[in-house]
């Protein structure tokens, strides 16, 4: 009865955290994600850290993508995953974020569990790649 | 697959989750995982919500979820949304709406994909939905675009069905008759704020009482085919009309609006299916239908394994070109051992 088993579709949460407005890039990669087969769940606008963990955890995605383009990122982004910690769902989530995040700020997110980051002029192609290629393997 | 349950059973939030996941993708266990839920099932009111797309369903299960859990209830949700035929790939778009009851963990709010599962939506629906009862949800949503006999068979796994029709053009109403208004138990006229709103309400009545009438009528002619499952549900469905006449409710789902009214509309009915055995009746049914699902689903599964071993099913397309056999033959060469192993078995 396995038979289609192997039929797992690749499901994403494109969130948009905090007081950040900017969602072109958001509804960009929600689209691109789409097309490449993927189920993509939007969160909308001025989602609170807590929120983003809510959803990423009742909807069991493989991928939490997160848009910021505040400048707020770094004190966001551990919130998010703390909180996923907590529910144990970071372990087996992948999480990308994407907007505007220096170059500087890039190491310590990724330390902390970011497992890549994308900004302006990013392809969606590298994206959709990277994401088929880290997504987490669950059973 | 014991932790997974025991988890959902103890409350764990990720532990639901990655159950109705396994239930969605069909994962190896998932039977199992279903199988041992179903003994901690049958507390929750399972409400459907379905409409044209745009009604404001979401709007609604959102307020809905809100009043609940303002009383004190527990709710869990699953929305249903269209994926793409071409790329299979989707934008779930129901969560956005869940804005007056996001950040409460205890609205268990999960977005579903309807990627073809050769009918099998229904079932994988139906099986999410144990897994919330099991867990321990008071109430439990599904919300899904009124649109086809998959959304309609999703939606009638609930033991409430509150159709949404939008005020408008009388065509509105008119298209309802396609099998939706069947199966409703309320009709909301959400988005009552807009104009055109007790036109519609007025048009809904009148479908209502024609509907009546024309029910009492049906009945004595479907005596003798009772043995036919669509009958027999059929049947069901009218009988319901003696003690239960579909209720007109109008809501503004954006502001809340009407709201209670429907709550207690609902709250009317999953009495009245309790008092009058209906509920009890309706459940018989939908587990005959599952069992008949399943089946349906396994016998398939068997053939198509059967297939499979032969080399697939394109060595015999050709050959049914070529007229070196036909349809007929090939589904009796399939079908034939599977045939046997069944007879033996029943003989031995
Ligand atoms: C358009 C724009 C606006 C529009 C936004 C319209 C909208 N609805 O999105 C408006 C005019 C409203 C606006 C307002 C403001 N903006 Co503005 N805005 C921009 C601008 C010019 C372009 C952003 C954009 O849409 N790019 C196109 C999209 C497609 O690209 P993107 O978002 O970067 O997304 C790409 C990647 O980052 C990545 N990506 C993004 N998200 C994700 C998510 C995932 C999962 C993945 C994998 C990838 C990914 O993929 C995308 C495609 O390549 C940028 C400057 C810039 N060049 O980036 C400033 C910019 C973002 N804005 C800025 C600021 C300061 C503001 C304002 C505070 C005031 C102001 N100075 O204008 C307000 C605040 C608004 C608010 N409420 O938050 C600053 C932010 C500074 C910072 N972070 O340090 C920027 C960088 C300009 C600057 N250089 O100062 N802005
Ligand atoms: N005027 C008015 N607009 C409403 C009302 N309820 C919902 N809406 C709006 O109608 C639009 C659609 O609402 P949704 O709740 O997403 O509708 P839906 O039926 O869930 O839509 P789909 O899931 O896409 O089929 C939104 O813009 C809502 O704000 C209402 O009572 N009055
Ligand atoms: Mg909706």
């Amino acid at each position: 009865m396995s038979a289609d088993a192997d039929q797992r579709t690749i499901r994403c949460l494109v969130a948009k955290v905090g007081l950040d407005g900017h969602d072109r890039g958001a509804h960009v990669i929600a689209r691109a994600f789409r097309d490449a087969g993927f189920e993509v769940i939007y969160s909308g606008l001025h989602r609170s850290p807590d929120e983003v963990v809510q959803a990423a955890v009742q909807e069991d995605v493989d991928v939490l993508g997160i848009s910021i383009l505040s400048g707020a990122h770094n004190t966001l982004v551990p919130k998010i995953l703390e909180g996923l910690d907590e529910y144990d769902a970071l372990d087996d989530t992948l999480v990308v974020v994407g907007g505007i995040i220096p170059e500087d700020d890039r190491p310590e997110l990724k330390e902390a569990g970011v497992g890549g980051i994308f900004g302006p002029g990013a392809s969606m192609e590298e994206a959709v790649e990277f994401v088929r290629e880290n997504a987490p393997q669950r059973d | 697959m014991g932790d997974l349950i025991d988890d959902l059973l103890a409350g764990k939030h990720r532990a639901l989750a990655r159950a109705i996941t396994k239930i969605e993708n069909r994962s190896p266990g998932y039977r199992d995982l279903v199988s041992d839920l179903y003994q901690h099932t049958g507390d929750a009111d399972v409400i459907g919500i379905t409409g044209s797309p745009g009604a404001g369903k979401s709007t609604l299960v959102d307020k809905l979820a809100k009043t609940y859990r303002d009383e004190g209830l527990t709710v869990g949700v699953i929305a249903i949304d269209p994926s793409s035929p071409f790329t299979g790939g989707s934008v779930l778009g129901d969560r956005i709406r869940m804005a007056s009851v996001s950040g409460d963990m205890d609205v268990f709010f999960r977005s579903m994909s309807a990627r073809g599962s050769l009918g099998g939506l229904s079932t994988a629906t139906a099986d999410a939905v144990k897994a919330l009862d099991a867990f321990g949800k008071d109430k439990v949503i599904v919300e899904t675009v009124g649109a086809g006999q998959n959304e309609i068979d999703i939606v009638k796994t609930a033991d409430t069905v509150a159709v949404l029709v939008p005020p408008g053009s009388g065509d509105d109403v008119q298209m309802l008759k396609a099998g939706i208004l069947e199966i409703g138990d309320v009709f909301v006229v959400n988005k009552a704020d807009l104009p055109g709103s007790d036109r519609t309400v007025m048009e809904l009545r009148e479908m209502i009482d024609t509907r009546n009438d024309y029910t009492q009528t049906a009945e004595h002619h479907d005596a003798d085919a009772a043995s036919e499952a669509a009958a027999v549900e059929a049947m069901a469905r009218e009988t319901d009309d003696e003690g239960w006449t579909p209720q007109v409710v109008e809501t503004v789902a954006e502001d809340g609006t009407g709201v209670e009214g429907l709550i207690e509309t609902l709250a009317n009915h999953a009495t009245y299916l309790e008092e009058s055995g209906k509920g009890e009746e309706r459940a018989r049914q939908r587990y005959a239908e599952e069992i008949r699902t399943l089946l349906r689903e396994d016998v398939n599964q068997l053939v198509a394994g059967e297939l499979r071993s032969r080399g697939g099913i394109d060595e015999y397309v050709e050959r049914v070109l070529d007229r070196e056999t036909d349809p007929y033959a090939v589904a009796d060469e399939l079908v034939a051992p599977i045939e046997d192993c069944v007879e033996a078995e029943r003989d031995g």
